[in-house]
Formats: C-alpha cells, structure tokens, sequence
C-alpha cells in the first residue's frame, strides 16, 4: 500500500489536473498493476522469486510456454498455480470492483462519502447471502446462487438507503449516512440471527470471513463471474459517462441536457447492486476502498466520468492486491482479514473527507 | 420558435400550486415572469423543462408538444439555466460548457473537433476563455454564472429559460448577464426578482400572485403603482427615467416618511 501511495503522489505531479495524458496514466497503472500482480503472488507466508513467478505464470501461457524451460520446484508451481495467483487476480477484481460501485452509487446519491460499506449496502448483502448459504434458501437460483442473493440483498439495500435519504426530491446527506449506518446495524443484525442459528458449523465459520472480509482460500472459479460484471458494467457506465457527469450538476439539470434522470438512476441502483453482490459473494466484506479510491482517482485526473472509470478500477484493483499482500504477511502465520486492514485506514479517509466537506 | 404554455396546473399532495397558467412567448421575445417568494414562477419553469410532472395542460414548442418528445429531442430545442445547485464534484469550466453538447452525443461518441470549436467560441462569447482549464468550484459566484450561460450556449437551443440567472450577483455581473441574454435574440423566458432589472431588459412581463397569473403586459403596462400594491402589498413610485426611457421603480418604505 505505501508503495502505491507514493506512486500515486508522483503520478499527481507529473500528469496534473490541468491536461491529464490518458494513455500515458493508464499505460503506467497497466504496467504498475502487472509489477503488482507478479510481486503479490511471490510475497507470502512462503515466499518466490519474482522471476520464477513471471515465469510459471509465463509458462501457462498459450504463446509463451514453448520458450519457458521449467526450473522451480513443483511446490512453487502449486503455490503460484494453485493458490497465491487466483487469490491476486480476485483482489485486482474486487479492487476495481468495489472501486466503480463507488464511483456509480456517488453518481447516484450526488455526494463522495457514498459507499457500498458506509451505505449499508455490504452488510445487506451479507445478510441474504448468509441467508443462501447456511439455509440454502436461494438454492433454485442454481450455481450463481450465493451471488445471485448477495445482489438481491445489495439492491435492496441501496433501494431502500435511496429512498429514507430523498427529501424532497432531493438526496439530503445527513439522511443518507445515518440512514446508511442504520441499515447496515440491521442488516448486520440480522446477519447474527442467521448465524446463531445456524445448522452446521462449517456455515458458520464462513459466515464470520464475511463480516470482515478476506481473499483466502480463492478458487479459479470464483473469477468468473466478478469479472464478467465488471466487463460489462464498465462498459455500461462508459457508455454512460455524459449522463453520470451530467448527474453529478444536479438531477434538474441532468433532465435538461437530454437526459432520462429515472431511468438513469435504475441503471446505477442495477449496476451498483450488481457489482456489490457479486463481489461480496466472493470477498465478504471489504470496506471503504469504494470510498477512498475514486476520491484520489479524482485528485489525480478529475471528475470526468471517462477518465475516473478506468482509472480508479486499476488503482482500486492495484489498492486491494497490496492491503491483501500485508494481510498475509504482518502477523504470518496467521492471516488478518483484509476487511479489518482497510477500515483501519480508510476509516480516518473518511473521517478526513467528512470534516473537509463540512468544515 | 415560440414557447406557449396552455392551461397550465400543478400540484403538490393535492394541495394546488400553479392554476390554469396561459402564457407565450413569441420568437425573439424576452419575456419575464415576476411575482412575490411563492407565487409559483419557478414551478412553472420546472414544468416547462419538465423537472416537474404538471397536473393538467399542455407546453408547446412552435405548436408541438413538448412532453411527447424525448429528453434528448427536448433538449435540442429548450436550453435551461436553473437557480445555483451546489455541485458536490469539482470539474475544470470546459468540461462543464462541454456538457451542453450532451443532447447531440450517442453512448459512445467523443467530441468532435467540431465539438470543441463550439465550446471554445462559447466561451469566448462570454469573455472566459482563459478559464477554460480552471475548476468551476474556485470561480466566483459571477463567473460561475457565465460558465453555466457558456454551457447553454454551447447547446445551440433557440429557447432559453432562465431561473432568477442574476440572483446573487453584483450590479456589474447583473448587467453583464442580461445584456448578454438580450444581445442572443433568442427566445427567453426569465423568472426574475428585481423589478427595475425586468422594466429595463423584459419585453413583456406576466405577473405572478398565489400560483395564478395576475396580469401580463408590456413593462409600462404592468409595473404601475396600483399593481405593485397590490401584488406586493409595497408602496412604489414608478416613472420613466430620462435617460434609459425605460420605467424606473423606486420602493417607498413605512420606516421612511415620504409623503
């Protein structure tokens, strides 16, 4: 994370507000994200070399394999394979993630405190995930059920935040943070009721990584669909970019750019939950990242929703890997949640960013 | 192109707000709406851009009407400056100005080099352009106005309507607005406080009382001492200034013995 930070500082300096060069700040975040993804995957409880990474990831490759000669260790291989590489790759999707729902909720509600964590929105989710899980009560969603009644739960959720906090057709922000925080002790609540009574303890045990968040035991096959999401909603929020930069100047006036504001606002309620549910589904809940990640995207190239959507998806994905690195690492053998990493630092953020905007 | 507003009713919960508003505005008129706080000239606007759903009645834009058109097909036709909202993001002036050329862009398209040259000269027209890289959130409250005109402008609508677009504003930038407005010969529709600003810039007027249309007319016709009193309920000495031959109002307070 310190290594980001800084990075990102000097990235300010160099590509200011002024004129930002896309290409250039998004060939680097490219670049950096795969420096990020290598070390990631080589830095842990046991440690590779960077080089051996590079190439066990190389020789899996369809072009590359014929030119890689094996020299490592068949533990690396399945250290690198099978564990720390799809672990890595969920944190870059849950970082860019969380990082638009972001971006796409803050569109909505027309405020930069807005966050899947701070809204309620990850606890909703939880909850009728743990609902799914320990009961089996989405069952008949079929294989995508734990993510299909994550986002059930997070729609819900930003539905409800959406509608306690309009005053009068407008978005009023003290409503919306309290009306956040009591949602999401609700949802919480009722997440502990699930459970307390729960019927096997192996339900249980999963339910508490989700209240705080973690990467551990990753599959392959929990990319899929995270990253599916991702691709499109990135693409419907691009598409999309006038409309959510119009939203920003106030729905009024969204409407007399020739833009349809009601119809808008369900897309993000559809796009948010989207990505909240299934992110959640697979990391639990990680906080915060959806708050602090657009606001220095927006330090760093504005508010442009064209130039705020890639960007802050590869700072958040990048973010996420690193905060994910130290959570192996700091009290190794054991594993910290990452959950309980960023609210550690991205509480004071939002603290910051609070006290900055009333002040 | 003319903006007619037909049996016009709004309300709020049932309780009504706005009632059977007839009104027009000719091409190339400049048309003001005045009335005491609540008399309903910003509901009214809102209807017409449709920020709010009317209860009853039609608006038309040269004979169409305007809710069964799109937003977007709405939007070519009627440019709208509404009363300051706090933005909650900061974005540089052109991107703001860049704005206005939302109703002619599909989902993906960038802006044209052609795009650029209309916010560039809109811009200038204002006299900004060396602002065009700064952020909105550190302009004055007179500059920010002119950045909103240079957004309106850079939509290319025939139609303006103006919410109380001098509000705020000193004289200079008070002024320096209108003249600019009345300079376009678009067709404007401007709700306006400041009776003196509408007398010298407005070419008729329609005054507003309880959600009701009191009276319209030219300035000359509307703006009498009767009137005054009894839409304001305020004491006023009208006259014609020599110089602008325009009326000048000049408010008679109790705390000031005039008579």
């Amino acid at each position: 994370m310190g290594k980001s930070t800084v990075i990102l500082k000097r990235l300010g300096k160099v590509f200011n507000r002024e004129e930002p060069q896309m290409s250039v700040i998004l060939a680097c975040l490219l670049i950096l994200a795969l420096i990020s993804i290598i070390l990631a995957v080589g830095l842990g409880p046991v440690s590779v070399a960077p080089a051996a990474v590079a190439k066990i990831v190389a020789s899996r490759l369809p072009l590359l394999k014929d030119y890689i000669e094996p020299a490592w260790l068949p533990v690396e291989e399945n250290i690198v394979w099978g564990l720390r590489l799809p672990r890595v790759l969920l944190g870059m999707i849950v970082g860019a993630s969380l990082s638009m729902t972001g971006v796409a909720m803050q569109a909505l509600v027309r405020n930069h405190l807005a966050d899947p964590f701070i809204l309620g929105v990850s606890s909703g989710a939880a909850a009728t995930a743990t609902l799914g899980m320990l009961f089996g009560v989405f069952t008949f969603l079929g294989r995508y059920s734990l993510s299909l009644s994550a986002f059930l739960g997070a729609a819900v959720t930003i539905i409800l935040v959406y509608v306690i906090s309009r005053v009068r057709g407008r978005i009023n922000i003290t409503q919306l943070l309290l009306s956040g925080v009591a949602l999401s002790m609700i949802m919480d609540a009722l997440t502990r009721i699930i459970t307390l009574s729960a019927p096997n303890a192996l339900g249980l045990h999963n339910v508490t990584y989700w209240l705080s968040g973690s990467l551990a035991g990753t599959k392959w096959g929990y990319l899929t669909l995270p990253l599916l999401v991702i691709i499109v909603c990135m693409i419907v929020l691009l598409a999309n970019h006038r409309a959510l930069n119009a939203l920003l100047m106030g729905d009024e006036t969204a409407g007399t750019l020739g833009f349809n504001v009601s119809r808008l606002q369900k897309m993000l309620i559809l796009v948010s939950s989207l990505m909240a549910g299934t992110t959640i589904a697979v990391s639990g809940t990680i906080g915060f990242v959806g708050l602090m990640v657009p606001h220095f995207t927006r330090l760093l190239v504005g508010s442009d929703h064209k130039k705020v959507l890639p960007v802050c998806a590869l700072l958040g994905g990048i973010l996420v890997v690193w905060v994910d690195v130290a959570a192996r690492l700091l009290i190794a053998p054991e594993e910290l949640p990452l959950g309980v990493l960023t609210a550690l630092f991205g509480g004071p953020v939002f603290i910051w960013l609070l006290k900055r905007k009333t002040g | 192109m003319k903006l007619q507003v037909e049996n016009l009713s709004f309300a709020y919960d049932d309780q009504p707000i706005l009632e059977d508003i007839f009104l027009h505005v000719n091409q190339g008129e400049f048309v003001g709406l005045i009335g005491p706080n609540g008399s309903g000239k910003s509901t009214i606007l809102k209807n017409i851009y449709r920020a709010l759903k009317p209860a009853a009645g039609v608006v038309k834009v040269d004979g169409e009407n305007l809710f069964n058109l799109s937003y977007k097909q709405a939007a070519v036709k009627i440019g709208v400056v509404p009363q300051e909202d706090v933005l909650p993001f900061d974005f540089k002036v052109e991107e703001i100005v860049a704005m206005g050329r939302s109703p002619y862009k599909g989902l993906f398209d960038a802006d044209t080099p052609e795009d650029k040259e209309i916010i560039r000269s809109a811009l200038a027209r204002l006299g900004i352009e060396e602002m065009a890289k700064r952020n909105f959130l550190h302009l004055s409250g007179g500059e920010k106005q002119r950045v909103l005109m240079a957004r309106v402008l850079a939509q290319e609508t025939e139609i303006l309507i103006l919410d109380e677009p001098t509000n705020h504003l000193d004289i200079s930038y008070q002024l320096q607005i209108l003249d600019f407005v009345k300079q376009l010969q678009v067709t404007v529709l401007m709700a306006i406080h400041d009776l003196n600003m509408a007398a010298l810039y407005c070419d008729r007027i329609y005054i507003l009382k309880n959600g009701r249309i009191f009276t319209s007319g030219t300035p000359e016709e509307v703006l009498t001492e009767e009137i005054i009193a009894d839409v304001y309920g305020v004491k006023a000495d009208v006259r014609v200034h020599p110089v602008t031959n325009k009326l000048t109002i000049t408010f008679l307070p109790h705390s000031i013995n005039c008579i």
